[in-house]
């Protein structure tokens, strides 16, 4: 059986190459993408814990949060479109209409 | 059965302010007719009911008095309402009227009224007829209520009235255009008045604080009830012991003579003419200045209790009646002259009040208010038929124009100078014997005398520069230009039908306090006798060696030669002096004099420059004090620092702030990111900490072979990981092996204070933490 702290290594280094990728990289769409990586990151958590305890609660939370991520993606996307309609661009340093 | 509730007091001072409020509330509204009407009616109202108390009360019950020879003064009261309540301060709103403020009610409203029917000629043509009125209305209801006042707060609250209305009636021309004087001038007297009264009113204020302070009271009958306590010791403001009576006798009288017009304070009398002449005939001749007099007269069982403070005020009086006359010598503003005689006859009742002869001084001010409103009416006739011009040299050859005027002005002249049958002269001559013949063993032997001289020289002066304006005005031939002699009249009846009056009792109201040399006739001496011989009695009471007569006061052939000697001297002035030098103009023999005294006569004429001096010693140190606080404080501390400063702070700590908000919202998310990372390291990490048995964990104490238990409380790691390792002497060793289980145990043998270190390690990730503690080992 593969010990639980691989699961929980491999999880790390998704959430880590997730953040990594909002952080830095400038297309929305990556972006959202990144955001995905790390709900998922999180999830693999949920449900390595989850197997190692022998419980079941985990892996229930895992699908609510793949709902989440569904729905947001879902959200992300329209407000992406919507976005892309008036500014006529995906990159997020030129969507700053929050300044001062 | 000397006093009595009687339910109509508060008619007097109420009619008058009924008066002012309609006047300066909807008077405008109304036609001048209605506003004279109003104002005239109110304050003649006034009167009647002050006659009828009188009539039918007062004068019975001191009648009664009078012959059951009762040394209790009757009075009526009413207590209008109570208005000051709190602890054991009990003010009530509470009125009285006994012999005194008969006199006093009966001058204010008499001459009040007199005074408004000339008004309603004399300011006929101007523009803010109803706010003159409401504000004259306004001033009697005031002064009523300074003189009725049963205790020292009504008192105040008068006094500060009547202030206010002086105030606002000397400026009441604040903007007059067009004409030589110009409103600003007019304002800054209005302002002068108002604070050199301040100066005074500060006093007044700390008096009624020391009575009350000691007495426990500010009613006036009470506090004369129990002078007893007037007798305490006072360390005055760490001063010097004095008594109480002496400390707030003195207090008071500063009050005075701001109000009163008495050296040092009496600069703003003569500005206070820039108003119009009725209010300098009623608020700065006839009432209001003579409130200081009242008020020491009020209060005579106060200073009768302190000879110094009687010494102090006859001195102030008998120095300022000479020397406002003095003044009087080379003014040519025929209301300045009148001013400065305003003063120097006050003086002349502080000098009464202050020898003890508080009757006298009544009297005077009783006569003055007559002959003095009755000149300054007369001085408004002149500037009225002179188209408003005030200089004396322009004048001249009004005998012809204005009879009426002329004939009531020679009268008042007369009663002011002294002439015998005038009523100056009995009360004036009354003073004066009172001033030689009444003393005290506390002061100098020369004192009375010196009164005496200095007084005698000022009735000189004032029969010389009185009958000096006189001629200047009245005789001769006029000096005005063609214009102004064009346009001379006699005045309407409304204004000299009051003269007449005036006139009339400036001539005979002298018979109501004959001297003592006729036999006892004074009636004004008996009728004041039971309020104001209270302080004797007090004082006697006391076994104090009050002011009082003095063993000159026996000698009735000396009362007849000091009489003779005041007739000679006011015949004198007038005759030989005045007639010779003035009669029909400056004669040559005068201009003559002046050319050859050029320096005293510029000094003379320039007051002394008593105003540059107190301009230079008071007010421009004043001024630059401000201005240093305004500059300094106001607008670089305040304004500059306090205000402008957080204002700037706040607007540069947004500039600051405002760059960190850059839209971007990946920069955002990296804060958010390292936030975390930070917070994780804090409160994530391992936390170690030492507890010592009993529990206590710092600075803990224990006793020398005694064994101590330790134990390690772990956070943020699992408790099957760790290892412990412990120091418990603090000597950098290691006394244990790292050993799995938290607690340890160790004896001391040695008194001291021992730091202890506690080293933990986890074998899962090789963290290791440690924690030390202090203890004192008895």
């Amino acid at each position: 059986m593969i010990p639980t702290t691989h699961f929980l290594a491999l999880s790390a280094v998704l959430f880590g190459l997730g953040l990594m990728g909002v952080l830095l990289r400038r297309n929305v769409l990556i972006v959202l993408m990144s955001v995905e990586l790390m709900l998922n990151a999180a999830n693999m958590t949920l449900i390595t814990f989850s197997r190692a305890h022998g419980q079941t609660a985990g892996q229930g939370i895992a699908f609510f949060v793949m709902a989440l991520a569904a729905a947001e993606a879902a959200v992300g996307l329209a407000i992406v479109v919507a976005v892309f309609r008036s500014r006529r661009t995906v990159n997020v340093d030129e969507i700053n209409l929050m300044k001062k | 059965m000397y006093e009595k509730t009687y339910p109509y007091l508060f008619w007097i001072p109420l009619l008058p302010l009924v008066g002012a409020a309609f006047n300066l509330l909807v008077g405008r509204k109304f036609s001048r007719r209605v506003v004279n009407v109003v104002a005239c009616t109110m304050v003649g109202l006034s009167c009647l009911v002050v006659l009828s108390a009188i009539w039918t009360h007062l004068y019975p019950m001191w009648k009664a008095a009078h012959e059951a020879h009762a040394e209790v003064a009757p009075r009526l009261v009413l207590t209008v309402w109570d208005w000051i309540v709190a602890g054991n301060v009990d003010i009530k709103l509470g009125l009285w009227f006994d012999p005194l403020t008969a006199v006093m009610t009966f001058v204010i409203t008499f001459v009040g009224f007199l005074i408004h029917l000339y008004s309603t000629g004399y300011m006929a043509h101007d523009r803010d007829y109803a706010r003159f009125f409401g504000y004259l209305n306004l001033f009697t209801g005031a002064m009523l209520m300074l003189v009725m006042g049963d205790n020292l707060v009504v008192l105040f609250v008068g006094w500060e009235g009547v202030g206010v209305c002086s105030y606002l009636l000397i400026g009441f021309w604040y903007d007059k255009d067009g004409t030589e004087k110009a409103g600003d001038a007019n304002a800054t007297a209005g302002k002068k008045a108002f604070l050199v009264n301040r100066i005074g009113d500060f006093a007044f204020v700390l008096g009624m604080f020391v009575l009350f302070y000691f007495t426990g009271t500010l009613n006036i009958h009470d506090m004369s009830e129990n002078t007893g306590r007037l007798l305490q010791s006072w360390n005055a403001f760490g001063l010097g012991p004095v008594t109480v009576a002496g400390g707030a006798a003195i207090l008071l009288l500063i009050g005075a003579t701001g109000k009163s017009a008495q050296v040092p304070l009496y600069v703003w009398l003569p500005d206070a003419m820039a108003g119009p002449t009725p209010v300098s005939a009623l608020i700065h001749a006839a009432t209001m200045v003579t409130a200081g007099v009242y008020m020491v007269a009020r209060l005579n069982f106060v200073y009768m209790l302190s000879p110094t403070a009687m010494g102090v005020v006859a001195l102030v009086g008998a120095f300022t009646a000479l020397f406002a006359a003095t003044i009087g010598f080379a003014q040519n503003d025929i209301k300045k002259v009148l001013a400065y005689s305003t003063i120097s006859q006050l003086g002349f009742m502080f000098l009464a009040v202050g020898v003890g002869a508080f009757a006298a001084g009544i009297f005077h001010l009783f006569t003055h208010a007559f002959f003095k409103a009755c000149l300054f009416l007369c001085a408004g006739s002149v500037i009225h038929a002179m188209s408003g011009k005030q200089d004396v040299r322009e004048m001249g050859g009004l005998r012809k124009v204005m009879p009426h005027t002329h004939w009531t002005f020679l009268f008042s002249t007369l009663a002011i100078a002294g002439v015998p049958l005038w009523s100056g002269f009995f009360s004036k001559d009354e003073i004066l014997w009172k001033a030689i013949s009444q003393g005290n063993p506390a002061w100098p032997m020369w004192l009375p005398t010196l009164l005496y001289v200095v007084g005698m020289l000022g009735a000189l002066c004032t029969a010389f520069y009185m009958f000096r304006l006189y001629y200047l005005t009245f005789s001769g031939e006029s000096r005005a230009d063609e214009h102004t002699r064009y346009h001379m009249h006699e005045s309407p009846s409304a204004m000299t039908a009051p003269l007449i009056v005036l006139a009339t009792g400036a001539t005979v109201l002298g018979f109501l306090g004959l001297p003592g040399l006729v036999g006892d006739h004074n009636f004004m001496h008996h009728w004041l006798a039971p309020v104001l011989e209270r302080g004797a009695a007090v004082a006697a009471a006391s076994s104090l060696a009050a002011v009082g007569p003095n063993t000159l006061s026996h000698s009735h052939s000396l009362e007849g030669l000091l009489m003779a000697v005041s007739v000679v001297v006011a015949l004198f002035a007038w005759l030989v002096l005045a007639r010779k030098l003035y009669l029909g103009g400056f004669s040559a023999q005068i201009e003559r004099t002046v050319s050859k005294l050029p320096r005293l006569h510029r000094v003379v004429y320039n007051k002394y420059y008593v105003d540059e001096i107190y301009n230079a010693l008071f007010v421009l140190p004043l001024k630059w004090t401000a201005r240093l606080l305004s500059d300094a404080v106001d607008k670089f501390l305040i304004d500059f620092v306090l205000v402008n400063g957080s204002a700037k702070l706040v607007d540069v700590g947004g500039i600051i702030l405002r760059s960190l908000q850059t839209g971007n919202v990946q920069r955002y998310l990296l804060g958010l990111v390292a936030g975390t990372a930070v917070m994780v390291y804090v409160f994530a990490g391992m936390r170690v900490e030492i507890l010592v048995a009993p529990g206590a964990p710092a600075a803990a104490v224990a006793t020398t072979g005694q064994p101590v238990d330790f134990s390690a409380r772990v956070g943020g790691a699992r408790e099957s990981n760790l290892e412990y390792q412990w120091d418990f002497d603090g000597d950098g060793t290691w006394d244990t092996q790292w050993q799995t289980s938290p607690a340890a145990r160790h004896t001391y043998s040695e008194k001291k204070r021992y730091h202890v270190r506690l080293q933990v390690r986890d074998r899962s990730d090789r963290r290791v933490k440690s924690d030390t503690t202090t203890l004192e080992v008895r």
